[in-house]
């Protein structure tokens, strides 16, 4: 029940990031979140597309180096509290969430939020017996 | 069974190695003193005459030969041959300076390639073999010795000379190279590609290989002979001298035997100038006793090693040199120490990372900078950002425990550091002196 999230090592200099993205844009990569953590000399984008296959496929052959990483994705009431009754949840069965990223889709009033846990299927398990179904794929529209 | 391809003088006693060589110098040195004015020069400004070299214990009253020397002298202050003897020049690669143009008799060229056919035969290689030399033909010596000597073997030889990495593959494959000669970056370069393109070791006919012409860490050995399945030797030489071949690593590859009935080796403290017994680092000098058109006496190769007299597994009796250290000239002073790419090298492969790095000296507010660049792999590549960082740091402790200061460590993109068919450039020094 994960989602498959795709991490691009990045150089940290100027127009790194937007070779990524020229080459997502040119070969029809639909972005559905996106998200860039950085050191003082690299950086790694986190990015959930539209076709995992292709985009590895494109990545690779532009010489970019990257893996695929399961992450958890579930929609949250757009209202006070909806972050901290996931992770109290996630909290709450002992699992460690290391990082985390939000995006909007286009229903108004839900947010999304990406989580990368230690142990993705006792996280889905978690949210799931708290009655948070995560999401398969990040149909948001 | 070790083979040997001149077995009698390879594995000569030391009483006759000395002979030979107390006999070829005291003819050499007359032979110089009448022909070569140059270095007549340098003798009479010493003090010395040919009378006074009466055999090898006699050798530090010669003065010494430089780069410098042989700048001063180009092109043909060095020469002991006529023109009209000579056949053939060899250039180095001027990556230091001007170029260096050796001279070669028929005789010359034979002798030279007999010492390639020696390091050929010490990596295994037979009549039976199929021998493609990817080193560069033309003026730089490694292709046209490597060639020489695997015709003398009697390898089917290949000349590929260096370039077009899918050619080569496609000779190695289809005509079942069992030999490759070449630098040892290309070699990297050449297993590099092959597993891109999905080969496994058992999928490439080779079995062993003879780099040399640049420096190598015995990781970069590992990392070539476990990506190639072969073996991989290393070779010695200088154009000044003959070309690849002063020097040959044996089945036991842990030094390489100076062929010393052509070439007597000294080494000697940089700084003083004074030779260093047995076992001690220090600079390589070579004395060249059979040459004729191109005869180098106490030439200083600026390479640092160490010579050992210890018997060797593979019955060879030639003194056997250490892989070089550094060279005098690729030794970088940063902050005052004294820094060897090749260390920066054992320190990378070391800990997993490819060989392929550039050094990046700068000075910044008066202060010299060390960055080591290397390519993140995707073996290496993780979404953990705190685990890059820490073998980031892993890098900056290993380097400084090996060079005694700090480095900075980048992590640059696959493919940016620029691959080479030749020599690597390993080194940019910015520093504005
Ligand atoms: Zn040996």
């Amino acid at each position: 029940m994960s989602v498959k999230q795709i991490s691009v090592f990045l150089e940290n200099r100027p127009g790194a990031l937007c070779e990524l993205t020229g080459v997502l844009a040119e070969n029809a990569i639909d972005m559905r979140a996106f998200s860039l953590a950085e050191a003082s000399d690299f950086g790694i984008a986190r990015i959930i597309v539209d076709d995992v296959y292709k985009t590895t496929t494109v990545l690779r052959d532009k010489g970019f180096v990257h893996s695929v990483t399961p992450v958890l994705a579930a929609a949250l009431s757009d209202t006070p509290g909806g972050l901290n009754e996931i992770l109290q949840c996630l909290s709450a069965e002992g699992i460690n969430v290391e990082y985390m990223y939000a995006f909007l889709g286009n229903t108004p009033g839900k947010a999304y939020m990406v989580f990368r846990v230690n142990d993705p299927a006792a996280g889905t398990a978690a949210l799931c017996r708290h009655g948070i179904e995560p999401l398969e794929e990040l149909n948001v529209e | 069974m070790e083979r040997y391809y001149q077995p009698e003088i390879e594995t000569a006693s030391r009483e006759q190695i000395k002979a030979w060589q107390d006999e070829r110098l005291v003819k050499q040195v007359r032979r110089v003193w009448d022909n070569v004015p140059y270095y007549r020069k340098k003798m009479e400004e010493k003090g010395v005459t040919p009378d006074d070299i009466r055999g090898t214990e006699d050798l530090k009253k010669l003065p010494f030969l430089s780069k410098a020397d042989l700048r001063e002298a180009y092109p043909y202050g060095l020469m002991a041959s006529p023109l009209k003897d000579c056949v053939r020049i060899q250039s180095t690669s001027g990556t230091t300076g001007k170029r260096v143009v050796a001279f070669y008799t028929q005789h010359d060229i034979d002798l030279w390639e007999d010492c390639c056919a020696r390091a050929i035969t010490a990596a295994g290689g037979t009549n039976e073999d199929v021998c493609q030399v990817s080193y560069g033909y033309g003026l730089f010596t490694g292709g046209p010795g490597l060639n020489g000597g695997s015709h003398k073997v009697g390898c089917l030889t290949i000349p590929t000379s260096s370039g077009n990495t899918e050619r080569q593959i496609m000779f190695i494959r289809d005509l079942n190279a069992t030999i490759l000669c070449c630098t040892p970056s290309y070699a990297a370069y050449i297993g590099e590609t092959m597993k891109e393109m999905g080969l496994t070791p058992d999928q490439i006919p080779l079995k062993a290989g003879i780099f040399g012409a640049e420096a190598w860490s015995e990781e970069m050995r590992h990392d070539i002979e476990n990506t190639l399945g072969i073996k991989a030797y290393d070779i010695y030489g200088l154009t000044e001298l003959s070309g690849p071949g002063v020097a040959f690593e044996c089945s036991a590859q842990s030094g390489m035997h100076i062929n010393e009935d052509h070439f007597i080796a000294e080494v000697i403290d940089p700084e003083t100038s004074e030779p260093l017994p047995d076992g001690q680092q220090g600079e390589l000098v070579f004395t060249s006793i059979t040459k004729e058109a191109f005869p180098l006496l106490r030439y200083r190769t600026r390479d640092i090693c160490v010579l050992s007299h210890e018997k060797c597994s593979c019955g060879r009796t030639h003194v056997k040199m250490s892989k070089p250290r550094g060279r005098t000239d690729d030794m970088l002073i940063i902050r005052g120490v004294n820094v060897f790419p090749s260390q920066i090298e054992t320190v990378l492969i070391n800990q997993g990372y490819p060989a392929n790095y550039q050094i990046i000296v700068d000075r910044v507010h008066n202060t010299d900078t060390l960055d080591v660049q290397v390519e993140m792999t995707p073996e290496m590549f993780t979404d953990n950002m705190g685990e890059i960082t820490a073998r980031q740091k892993a890098l900056v402790d290993g380097l400084r425990a090996m060079l005694g200061l700090s480095a900075k460590v980048t992590l640059v993109a696959p493919k940016t550091i620029v691959r080479s068919e030749g020599k690597a450039v390993r080194v940019i020094d910015k520093r504005k002196i």
